[in-house]
């Protein structure tokens, strides 16, 4: 790309940015606060809604946008994920992927374009626990397990379920669900540590606990944020046959900064750039993408 | 069954409710059958004391629940004891009828003396015992509820929600000293006579409420370890430990906050409820924010998070300050300081750590031996 276009390309970007005064922006956020479909929260039961899958995907994002302070950190956006597919998401520091992450937890409110989970499912108007009850499940950058619980309590915490207060006062486990956890225990590999304080856990078994935290929700849709960093080869194998083994059963994104990690699982791989997808296919055919090596060697 | 859980592994728990029992046994034994003349005599005065003692620790205990278990660390859990104690006062007041000074059959003295024609609206059913301590739930449960709700919802935590906290009981207490608040401004409420017929000089009624609070704390106690080892109890310290994480789990971290910070300001005010009778007296006084800093310094020097080390802490302290104000009445604000100041740098688990730690070695012990050998 030559200089002159990267600057006009910058300028446009900067205009775009600042098409919304700080009143109108306010306004907007009034008005969208106002949505009568926004105002009862608690009336939107989630387990009412219905996923819709028969036509393919799982998750679809659509003209997607978000800026902050003025940086266009997602670009007209388009994803795709298919039911049980496992996805790798590359891309370079500042690309959007923890961004796009965010929003379709519902960490962040994009500013404009769709998100759907499924055909009929909204994302963007659910809240955080909501999208995590539909089946949404998502393992951070840092591993963040509860440290004073053990392996097994972590589990248990993260198991599907009523989690209302009440219920979860009274609640017992159950023989089938003290087999749900002891299953993931296996699949995990750590079911020698069950009784031992999360705190105490090596990095890469605390990367795991916290897969094995996102199993327990039995999510339909996995989103893993940079599974293997940190991590020595015998984990990174071993991360990698536990991803591997959730294929299908469940529908999995990874976003991985390690090339031969991501050798190792993909299948299809997308590459982001500046909030828009440059390249999708086999990593294969992404690698020989010319605007995909541009990126990552530079011009 | 409950029961069971919540006792199973709680070895300090268990000696502290085993010394429970034990002192409220002994102390009506001491106080009422050995006559005065014997050295083993209790006074009544002794007794009233033990009793305060078991007020605060139930309270301590109140505030254990929400800084050990949920992280919040609640600088005006003062209040909700306080609000407790008017409610008792209030019926206390209502109980002395027309053997006030100026003699009236309604209206508590202080009204009187300001003028006053008719018992404000808030004041009636004050005269019902039952209504006295639905409120004695209900006022700091409702605060409480409100109080958190605005807090909780819109996600204030840490050092900004124990300023509010503190700003809450403060305003409290300057809303108190107002006399046009119906109170008796900053006189109090004081005077009682007898509560529920019985007279409240008598020995055998100071007995009767010193029981009556031990029964809370051990009640209190049991009912806060039952939630601390349910599931909830280990959502709590998930929130305490990794908020958002607990969130995004899918937990409503707001309101499972708003339940057990509800639930615990209820057992303040329960505290609160039994304190009065047994002082005489309450007034704007005990919603200093003073106070409320005080009775998180119990649970320190306790140990946080263990219940029965807040239990401790409060008897220790509170005892400490008795004989400190009796001995040396200037020094007290030091020793309590230094207290503070020594418990942070060399127990910063408390009295309660040392226990857990002295346990371990014990358990332990067989095993080191074994690798030695």
């Amino acid at each position: 790309m030559s200089p002159a276009s990267q600057s006009a390309r910058d300028l446009m970007r900067r205009d775009r940015a600042f098409d919304f005064s700080s009143q109108q922006r306010a306004w907007l956020q009034f008005k969208e606060s106002m949505r009568r479909d926004r105002q009862f929260d608690f009336m939107v039961n989630v387990k009412d809604l219905e996923l819709d899958i028969s036509h393919g995907p799982i998750l679809y994002i659509e003209d997607l946008n978000v800026s902050f302070d003025g940086f266009k950190a997602i670009d007209h956006l388009n994803f795709y994920v298919d039911a049980g597919e496992l996805r790798c998401v590359i891309g370079p520091n500042g690309a959007g992927k923890t961004t796009m992450m965010d929003i379709i937890t519902g960490k962040t409110r994009p500013d404009s374009g769709s998100v759907y989970f499924g055909q009929k499912i909204d994302l963007l108007r659910l809240s955080e626990p909501e999208i995590a009850e539909i089946g949404i499940g998502r393992k951070f950058q840092k591993p963040t397990v509860f440290e004073h619980h053990t392996v097994f309590e972590n589990l248990e915490l993260a198991m599907a379920g009523d989690k209302r207060v009440f219920p979860t006062l009274f609640a017992r486990l159950s023989g089938e669900q003290r087999e749900r956890i002891d299953e993931v225990l296996g699949i995990i590999g750590l079911g020698e540590q069950a009784q031992r304080e999360a705190g105490a856990l090596s990095h890469g078994q605390k990367q795991w606990l916290e897969i094995g935290m996102l199993l327990m929700q039995n999510p339909l849709l996995l989103l893993v944020d940079e599974p293997v960093a940190g991590m020595t080869h015998q984990e990174m194998d071993r991360t990698a046959e536990l991803l591997l083994s959730l294929q299908g059963k469940h529908s999995v994104v990874v976003v991985e900064h390690d090339m031969d990690f991501v050798r190792s699982i993909a299948r299809r791989v997308t590459v982001l750039h500046q909030g828009t997808v440059l390249a999708e296919g086999s990593m294969e055919q992404v690698q020989n993408d010319p605007r995909v090596v541009e990126v990552y060697l530079g011009e | 069954m409950g029961l069971i859980r919540a006792l199973r592994g709680d070895t300090g728990g268990q000696l502290m409710l085993g010394l429970l029992l034990l002192v409220a046994v002994l102390v009506p034994v001491l106080n009422l059958l050995v006559p005065e003349t014997s050295p083993w005599h209790l006074s009544t005065f002794t007794v009233t004391l033990l009793g305060k003692y078991l007020t605060y620790a139930l309270l301590a205990v109140a505030v254990d629940l929400v800084w050990g278990y949920l992280g919040i660390l609640s600088l005006g859990h003062g209040a909700f004891f306080a609000l407790g104690g008017y409610a008792m006062g209030m019926y206390l007041m209502r109980q002395i009828g027309d053997r006030g000074v100026y003699g009236d059959p309604v209206l508590p003295d202080f009204m009187v003396f300001l003028n006053w024609k008719e018992l404000p609206w808030f004041w009636h059913g004050f005269d019902q015992f039952w209504f006295a301590m639905l409120m004695v739930l209900l006022v700091p449960g409702l605060l409480a509820f409100v109080f958190g709700w605005l807090a909780f919802r819109s996600r204030v935590t840490g050092v900004y929600l124990s300023i509010i906290t503190q700003a809450l009981t403060y305003a409290l207490m300057l809303a108190f000293f107002r006399n046009e608040m119906g109170f008796g401004g900053n006189n109090g409420l004081t005077d009682f006579k007898d509560i529920l017929g019985f007279d409240l000089q008598a020995d055998t009624t100071r007995v009767a409420l010193f029981l009556a609070s031990a029964l809370a704390l051990a009640l209190g106690y049991l009912a806060c370890r039952w939630i601390v080892t349910s599931r909830l109890g280990r959502v709590a310290v998930a929130i305490r430990d990794a908020e958002a994480r607990t969130r995004f789990i899918g937990y409503r971290v707001d309101r499972v906050k708003l339940a057990i910070w509800t639930f615990s300001a209820m057992l303040a005010g329960v505290a609160g409820a039994l304190y009065v009778p047994q002082v005489g007296i309450i007034n704007p006084g005990e919603f200093a924010p003073l106070n409320s800093i005080e009775l998180v310094v119990w649970v320190a020097v306790g140990g946080r998070a263990t219940l029965y080390g807040a239990v401790v802490g409060a008897v220790l302290v509170n005892y400490g300050k008795t004989y400190f104000t009796g001995a040396f009445p200037e020094a007290w604000l030091f020793a309590l300081g230094g207290l503070f100041v020594l418990v942070t740098l060399l127990l910063p688990r408390g009295i309660a750590g040392l226990f857990r730690l002295r346990l371990r070695r014990r358990t332990e012990a067989p095993a080191v031996r074994e690798a030695r050998a």
